[in-house]
């Protein structure tokens, strides 16, 4: 049994077609080179601003590393056939946006609640509907957090430059094949879209994850069952003679249906949770800058955190302590990391572009100790470091008219 | 007490005993269906670690998955052949089967059983037509024929049924066949065709739904519904010589296409040789 994507000839083809060096590409080609250095030997989907250049840079790509392209006939078919792909032990992703996410959100449930790995890119645009179909948003928060129906945990992930697209898309692999969950990489059509110079790696500097399989016969008789005690099940992938019964329905640790016992539906889905819990100190991820005497914290996210730090840095020339924590994986949220550094902080400052949807995340850990206040733009044109800077000169100045009072 | 399951038939020893007995009703076409499988499968000696099955939602979709004892996908409402291309192209040694209903593979699911049909792709689509949405509560479906009484058409269907077999024919399927629960010698056959055919091969099995569909359009035994079978099915030549008011109520039965074509998985790994070929050459340095 093995997982495709791993043989010792990829490393080799890698070398060759994508000599170490810098490249100068958009955030959409650099994600699909991501993915191809994460292994990922399966694409399927369907055209859609602002993500069809990862598409086109798969179908242009994949054969040449023995892999597969499908254009399928729309979004649910997509990401079907890329759960189909990953039950064959083949690494697999779709790329979409606003309105092909929404049409995959059942299927992204089914990959849930089956622990398929794949890996999901939504290159998020203006919205809601067809919206600003060629403009770049931050909309995609939530949906990418409660977008499927019923209790689930997800992890998402969220880049702020096109290298940064590359790194993150390998590791939204990384953490998909470890955890057995679908990892949403929740780009956005800004950078998707953004040439920018980046350094493509030799293959032997990245870290690939694959999935776990089963030892014996005894542990693929439990392709959902805790096996090994840290929550995470051997995956029996298809074509091997397990007979391995897979179903969106609640099922035992055997794979069997069972939607009438409380207990069943109870003990998997309370799994599925703690398997994410239990680990979230190795999904997330979030940088800081000047965080460590910040009196206003921003917290940002995807394209909005570079004009973020932009604005901290001029903020800083003026003498006014800001600092800024950007969370790169933003579900689960390094809420409590946030939390410890509003401690110190008088004002907390939010930019995004959407009118508020990470700032709920903020509040909920924050709570009404320090004033949270977005810093919102929608329209289709990235936030601006003066008009961030803006807002943290005004709440600095109402700071110290608090502290004359 | 336990139900007693009858494991003595030679055929039971291709089913997942621990998901037994199934959840069909009594007089339900499925078993039928999941016996003439598992005698095709049989007769050709496949091994079902060979086979995988996918299937999508409500009572057809049950008939193989769990049962069938192979690998077993059972997906969404309306997507298993979508699931099955990403599985087909994964394995592409492997039989790929979807099992399902008329409501989930022609209704919701409409649109990628003609693609897959366009596609060619190497998957064999046992689609079991019982006019009606069994499981939901007997609602009309998109086969439902016109005048029937349904949950949701009390007074008498307006709409016109889809013909499955006809539409899946001129997609660009391989093979197509339409028989019904009647028929269950010339269905093991065109199963075993269906699987032997490389490219997209589809069997519509027309089947009896006594408890939703023949109860409510006076049928209600299993046994009425096939006398209604044997008595309106016409065999495809004896219906090309007939009119369209001749034909109309009518099941045509037989095989609708058996072609060679170019088929999906086959061609997208000659494509992968090709250019993974051109690059082991060094094609791109040479330009």
């Amino acid at each position: 049994m093995i997982i495709r994507g791993d043989e010792p000839e990829q490393i080799g083809l890698l070398k060759r077609l994508y000599p170490k060096g810098n490249y100068f590409m958009q955030g959409d080609e650099a994600i699909a080179y991501g993915a191809l250095f994460a292994g990922c030997r399966f694409y399927a989907g369907y055209p859609i601003t602002p993500a069809s250049e990862i598409a086109e840079t798969m179908a242009r790509e994949l054969p040449k590393l023995k892999g597969y392209y499908i254009q399928m006939e729309d979004e649910i078919g997509s990401i079907a056939a890329v759960v189909g792909a990953s039950w064959t032990g083949l690494k697999s992703m779709t790329a979409t946006s606003g309105p092909g996410f929404s049409l995959m959100q059942e299927n992204l449930g089914y990959a849930v609640f089956t622990e398929t790995p794949l890996v999901l890119v939504d290159v998020q645009r203006s919205g809601p509907s067809t919206g600003q179909a060629t403009k770049g948003a931050q909309g995609d928060f939530f949906q990418a957090r409660w977008g499927t129906h019923g209790d689930h945990p997800i992890i998402a992930v969220s880049p702020t430059s096109v290298e940064d697209s590359f790194w993150e898309t390998i590791r939204a692999f990384n953490l998909s094949e470890k955890f057995r969950i679908p990892v949403i990489l929740l780009a956005d059509g800004i950078i998707g879209h953004t040439r920018e110079q980046i350094r493509i790696p030799d293959p032997e500097e990245v870290e690939i994850v694959y999935r776990k399989l089963p030892a014996n016969e005894e542990e693929a008789k439990y392709p959902f069952g805790d096996v090994h005690g840290d929550l995470i099940p051997p995956m029996p992938l298809f074509g091997n003679g397990y007979f391995t019964h897979v179903t969106g329905s609640t099922h035992k640790e055997n794979g069997l249906r069972d939607v009438y016992t409380p207990e069943v539906h109870d003990r998997l889905v309370r799994r599925l949770h703690k398997k994410i819990e239990a680990h979230e100190k190795e999904i997330q991820k979030w940088e800081e800058y000047y965080t460590d005497d910040a009196e206003i914290l921003l917290v940002s996210w995807g394209v909005s955190a570079r004009p973020s730090l932009g604005a901290v840095i001029e903020a800083r020339k003026k003498g006014i302590r800001a600092g800024l924590i950007v969370p790169k994986t933003v579900h689960p949220f390094p809420g409590k990391r946030i939390k410890e550094l509003s401690k110190k902080a008088h004002t907390i400052l939010v930019p995004e572009m959407n009118l508020g949807q990470m700032i709920l995340e903020v509040q909920r850990f924050i709570r009404e100790e320090v004033p949270v206040i977005g810093v919102n733009k929608i329209g289709g044109v990235p936030l601006t470091v003066e008009e961030i800077l803006k807002e943290i000169e005004s709440s600095a100045e109402r700071s110290r008219h608090r502290s004359a009072d | 007490m336990a139900k007693q399951i009858y494991t003595k038939y030679e055929m039971a020893k291709y089913l997942r005993k621990e998901a037994l007995p199934t959840a069909l009703c009594p007089g339900c076409g499925g078993g039928t269906v999941l016996n003439a499988f598992a005698n095709a499968i049989d007769q050709l000696k496949i091994d079902p670690r060979d086979l995988v099955v996918v299937s999508g939602i409500g009572c057809s979709a049950w008939i193989a998955s769990p049962y069938f004892l192979a690998d077993t996908l059972h997906t969404t409402h309306g997507r298993a052949i979508a699931f099955a291309t990403g599985v087909k192209v994964g394995l592409p040694d492997k039989k790929v089967v979807v099992i399902s209903g008329d409501g989930d593979l022609a209704g919701i699911g409409g649109n990628h059983l003609i693609h897959a049909a366009r596609r060619n792709i190497d998957i064999t689509v046992i689609l079991v037509n019982n006019f009606i949405y069994g499981m939901t509560g007997g609602q009309v479906a998109p086969t439902t024929p016109f005048g029937a009484i349904t949950t949701t058409t009390p007074y008498r269907n307006i709409e016109h049924p889809l013909k499955i077999a006809e539409t899946v024919a001129s997609a660009g399927a391989s093979y197509v066949a339409r028989w019904t629960t009647f028929h269950v010698y010339q269905l093991i056959e065109s199963i075993k065709k269906a699987l032997t055919v490389k490219g997209f091969s589809l069997v519509e099995v027309v089947s009896q739904c006594p408890v939703q569909f023949g109860r409510r359009n006076r049928m209600k035994t299993p046994a009425e519904m096939l006398r209604w079978f044997s008595k309106n099915s016409i065999p495809i030549s004896k219906a090309k010589n007939m009119s369209p008011e001749e034909l109309e109520g009518k099941i045509i039965i037989g095989e609708f296409v058996s072609r060679e074509k170019p088929e999906f998985t086959e061609e997208l790994n000659k494509l992968i040789d090709e250019v993974a070929q051109y690059h082991s050459l060094g094609g791109e340095d040479a330009d």
